[in-house]
């Protein structure tokens, strides 16, 4: 593998049927091309959470999944209300996710803090008006 | 523990027929919140849950969880159905309580998913 593998694809806002369709495929992605099952499943966990906090806050984004030798790196953007205090919103139990999404299973508040314990570097950049970036990246060689 | 035993101990019934009834599971996870589920489920253990949308396959195979059980009576809706089917992950229909289908399984010797907190993982 020496030209690194990247994958894109659109997430749309709000759209429950559909949100998690871009962990399913990167997932099937990284299983294809062998890598050790923790592995696999750490970065679906992340890319699960950030997918469904593009769909739930974020007003729609973009996923990216990049796989080069020794790391995998996933990137979630989008241009959504981003996050006011990022300090809050890493903590467990904290959420804005209102009623109806807590109804489905989601907005607990441990998206955010779960996808930095899978991770080896997550790296956020937001701001009110701006959206979020999400930078997530698992090396291969490292545990968690 | 066989998923086709546990089948028998809750006197539940298959949602559709796959070889994957004979996988074993030594975990399991009970819980509506599925973020709980992604944070503290361990691989290849046994879901428990009374919500019905199509995230809970999505959560359960994110996780390489071995099988669903619906308890309370809950019907999957037809969406989840297609893809547990297309996942080929086994889906047990259950008319007991949460509590009652936990504590069945508990005595009969599965294993509670530990709680971690992020300062001890
Ligand atoms: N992409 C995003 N855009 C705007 N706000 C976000 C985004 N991701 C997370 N947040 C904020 O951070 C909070 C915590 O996120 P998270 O830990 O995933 O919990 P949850 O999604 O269950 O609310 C969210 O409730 C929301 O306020
Ligand atoms: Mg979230």
């Amino acid at each position: 593998m020496s030209e690194p593998l990247v994958l894109e694809l659109e997430v749309k806002p709000l759209d429950f049927l559909a949100a998690g369709e871009t962990a399913t495929q990167f997932k099937e992605t990284l299983k294809s091309l062998g890598l050790p099952p923790e592995i696999c499943r750490r970065a679906a966990i992340v890319v699960y959470e950030a997918e469904m906090n593009i769909v739930i806050h974020g007003g729609g984004g973009v996923m990216r999944l990049q796989v080069e030798e020794d790391k995998v790196t996933i990137m979630a953007e989008d241009e959504g209300p981003g996050i006011e205090d990022l300090e809050l919103a890493m903590q467990e139990g904290y959420s804005s996710a209102p009623d109806f999404i807590r109804e489905m299973g989601f907005g607990a508040g441990m998206g955010l803090p779960n996808i930095k314990r899978n991770a080896n570097e997550l790296y956020i950049d937001t701001a009110p008006g701006k959206g979020t970036k999400l930078r997530a990246v698992i090396y291969l060689n490292k545990g968690r | 523990m066989k998923i086709s035993k546990i089948e028998k101990i809750l006197q539940a019934s298959r949602l559709f027929d796959t070889a994957a009834m004979d996988s074993e599971v030594e975990y399991a996870f009970a819980s509506d919140l599925m973020s709980d589920v992604l944070a503290f489920a361990l691989a290849t253990s046994l879901l428990i849950t009374g919500l019905t949308n199509i995230q809970i396959i999505r959560t359960a195979t994110m996780l390489d969880m071995t099988g669903i059980v619906f308890v309370r009576n809950k019907r999957p809706l037809e969406e989840a159905i297609v893809l547990a089917k297309k996942l080929d992950i086994p889906i047990l229909l259950c008319q007991k309580s949460m509590f009652e289908t936990c504590g069945l399984l508990y005595q009969a010797g599965l294993k509670p998913c530990p709680i971690l907190h992020k300062e001890s993982s």
